[in-house]
């Protein structure tokens, strides 16, 4: 039976209450706007906690299974608590690949013993987890992972490293994409996906400075790691469909997430206050047409991104191409938050110049750091322009590019 | 404004999206676009008054006025689908001819006019002026009062479909101030109209030359009402316009794939080489955001009149401009050679796509008025 709208409203106004009520101060730096850009202990550890609160007040998970620690209620639920964190702009949830990707995954295909080893600690934050997709070799070409797993007894011997991995110095376990056979006649048809333990000897995360300055991930080198076959989920050699199914998750094509704010939202309007301030000529910004025009196209295009997740739910207005909006949203998200943070920085007159750490930077610099961590977006999971072959191929139906 | 993030559609709209498409890609496949284009007339008579048989005409009209009593997200439904496939017809015009007299009309012109528009009175909108400004109520065009007549001068320019119209709506300053008159054309002497040669050869569009034409002060629409009227013309014209593109992108952008996934070069399908793909997909995420822009205009703007009305308004239609002006120009483009011959049917939409741009403001001037009402 669902929840009755009143039921709804009041679970609104309690949730809206405690997120009032509960929301941290000011920690007195400058907080990462997403997991992926996690760079100190000190922000990590802030994260942390915060998510657990969350959880421990039941706003998190409210419709995974309550056997494994989920809330057990409806999706609608979740969704209203989910919106309040993004109304109320509270941090984000660190644990963004365990809740986001591997749990909607092990709660869909993994053995009881995964979820109930998994479920109720991704949501705590007692587990973090990280993503072992990519290697220095293949960025966006997944299917050529070419890290090593050789079966011995009733173990996997990894060897080889993955790249990019975000939380990697803080994670417990990684979803990880494995060559278990090098004789197939598919690059495919040779791999097999893990839910493998970090904290193990042969497992190590080395820091990657970013171009920010800042150390955001580590490439995770794997030497003679050895993990219990029971890692494995799906078949042995089924991990490309394990794969591409993860990608449905953190794409959001498929739901299932245990919901929470996952990216500090950033807004045109935000870009519209500075240029009250940005001065041009002895004038604020705001006056000068060139830079009123430029604000007005990224507030249309904001509003547009905006509405197509509301026509996306209306079958009868995406009918010619059902996965059109779903499919290119990766896409023009990204893009449109790196280029807004670029006008951002750009709008700053001689203070563009200033960056994160000085004390006039403006806002902290945060979109100077904004800007850069932008990249991490448009290249990440998927470059824009394999993007754009994905959907000119899927979408538009042209020719796979050689 | 920032939380309207709000598009309804209803049963009644997608039944009239699927019948107008089908109606359109039947009576105006691409050989008709062509065929129409060589022949003198406008529209024939018999498919006019099929789509008054339809109901299309008098789809925004109240049902006391012999209307369906919908609204003009009905209108959109059926506009976007007609431009998808070049459709020419004097509908657009003659809805916001008949939206004008619902708002600005007394009860007589009403009662007389609204029936007979939604039961297939052809009208047309003479309201741009020889200087081509896309502001209304800038008007050289004016009237001077004579018993219970008043008497018209100067011209107006791309009134389309004027010479199969029974009624202009037609604006002018009287007293120093805007006013709309209901102008029948049986009234205008020989020679009052010339066909102007226009960039979207799918139009019929004349020149009206209005010197001393004389029109019964009856037909004048109250002036007090004017002003406002014409900024809802304005509006309403900007929201079917955008619809107009919005379909016209979806149709360019599909003939262009038809040939990308046909057309073979250096072994390849063309569609393959990125440099093809990429700003497909460009285009296709422009037409995207247009559609949402439109659905959520046609929502809003028939809601109420609003500011937030006008915001969506204008955001659509300078958004479908800018996605129908990419399209159809990569169109040309990506034909290769063939898509500099007048034989490739890139160049129809790219026409098309440059009247609508250049019809009550293009992207850049809505913006203009956006930084008025969103920053200010």
């Amino acid at each position: 039976m669902s929840a009755s709208q009143q039921e709804l409203d009041e679970f609104q106004a309690e949730a809206a209450a405690w997120f009032s009520e509960n929301k941290p101060a000011d920690p007195g730096f400058l907080l990462p706007q997403s997991f992926m850009e996690v760079g100190t202990d000190q922000q990590f550890e802030f994260l942390r906690r915060w998510q657990r609160k969350v959880y421990e007040a039941g706003y998190l998970g409210m419709a995974w299974p309550g056997e494994y620690g989920g809330g057990g209620r409806e999706q609608a639920f979740q969704d209203i608590a989910t919106a309040e964190m993004v109304r109320q702009k509270v941090p984000f949830m660190t644990n963004t690949i365990g809740l986001s990707w591997a749990g909607p995954l092990i709660l869909n295909m993994g053995t009881d013993a995964q979820k109930a080893a998994y479920i109720k600690r991704i949501l705590s934050a007692e587990d973090i987890w990280c993503q072992g997709f990519s290697e220095p070799d293949n960025g966006s070409d997944l299917g050529n992972a070419q890290l090593r797993a050789v079966r011995d007894g009733e173990a996997y011997v990894l060897n080889g490293s993955k790249i990019w991995t975000s939380l990697g110095a803080y994670a417990d376990f990684i979803i990880l994409l494995a060559r278990t056979d090098t004789q197939t006649n598919t690059k495919y048809e040779g791999l097999s996906y893990f839910l493998a333990p970090m904290k193990i000897a042969g497992v190590d995360p080395a820091p990657i400075k970013k171009l920010t300055g800042e150390h955001g991930f580590t490439q995770t080198f794997f030497n003679d790691a050895r993990i219990a076959d029971s890692c494995l989920i799906g078949e042995e050699g089924g991990g490309w469909q394990v794969a591409m199914k993860t990608l449905t998750f953190e794409r959001a094509v498929s739901g299932g997430q245990a919901g929470g704010v996952h990216s500090m939202a950033v807004s045109a309007w935000e870009v519209v206050e500075m240029a009250r301030h940005a001065m041009r000529d002895g004038k604020p910004a705001i006056e000068d047409p060139i830079i009123r025009d430029q604000l007005v196209a990224f507030l249309i295009e904001e509003r547009g991104l905006a509405l197509n997740n509301k026509r996306g739910e209306i079958p009868g207005l995406i009918s010619e191409r059902p996965a059109s909006i779903a499919m290119s949203r990766k896409l023009t998200n990204s893009e449109w938050r790196r280029r807004l943070n670029q006008f951002a920085v750009t709008l700053q007159g001689a203070n563009a110049s200033r960056y994160v750490g000085d004390a006039d930077a403006i806002d902290g610099g945060r979109w100077q750091r904004g800007y850069f961590n932008a990249f991490s977006s448009t290249i990440g999971g998927g470059t824009s322009q394999i993007q754009k072959n994905i959907v000119g191929e899927r979408v538009l139906g042209l020719p796979k590019s050689e | 404004m920032r939380d309207q993030a709000e598009i309804l559609f209803t049963d009644e709209q997608a039944q009239l999206m699927d019948i107008a498409e089908a109606f359109s890609a039947s009576k105006s496949p691409i050989d008709a676009v062509r065929q129409q284009i060589e022949a003198e007339g406008a529209i024939e008579a018999d498919l006019w008054r099929e789509m008054a048989a339809l109901g299309w005409l008098g789809i925004a009209i109240p049902e006391e006025y012999g209307g369906s009593g919908l609204g003009l997200g009905e209108v959109v439904s059926i506009v976007e689908p007609m431009g998808r496939n070049l459709f020419a017809s004097p509908l657009v015009s003659t809805t916001l001819a008949a939206q004008a007299i619902l708002l600005a009309g007394d009860a007589a012109q009403k009662s007389h006019w609204l029936p007979l528009l939604a039961g297939g009175t052809v009208a047309a909108l003479a309201l741009t002026e020889a200087h081509g400004d896309w502001d209304l109520a800038n008007l050289t065009c004016t009237a001077e009062g004579k018993g219970d007549a008043i008497v018209l001068s100067g011209g107006k320019t791309f009134v389309t479909d004027a010479a199969m119209a029974d009624v202009l709506l037609v604006t002018m300053a009287l007293d120093g101030a805007p006013a709309l008159v209901l102008l029948e054309t049986a009234s205008l002497p020989a020679g009052a109209m010339r066909r102007e040669v226009v960039i979207d050869e799918t139009r019929r569009s004349y020149a009206v030359d209005l010197s001393g034409i004389v029109v019964p002060m009856a037909n004048l629409l109250p002036q007090d009402r004017a002003l406002g009227c014409l900024k809802s013309l304005h509006l309403t014209a900007c929201l079917l316009y955008a619809a107009e593109m919005c379909g016209g992108t979806a149709g360019v952008i599909n003939v262009t794939l038809e040939y990308l996934l046909t057309r073979r070069q250096f072994d390849h399908f063309i569609g393959a080489y990125q440099a093809l793909k990429h700003p497909m997909v460009d285009a296709l995420v422009g037409l995207e955001q247009a559609r949402s822009h439109l659905y959520h205009a046609a929502t809003i703007f028939d809601a109420a009149d609003t500011a937030g009305g006008e915001a969506a308004v204008r955001m659509a239609k300078a958004q479908a401009a800018d996605a129908f002006a990419f399209a159809s120009d990569r169109a040309i483009q990506f034909h290769g050679a063939f898509g500099f011959t007048y034989e490739c049917d890139a160049q129809l939409y790219r026409r098309r796509a440059l009247w609508c741009e250049q019809q009550h403001g293009d992207g850049a001037h809505h913006r203009k008025h956006l930084a008025g009402l969103l920053l200010d």
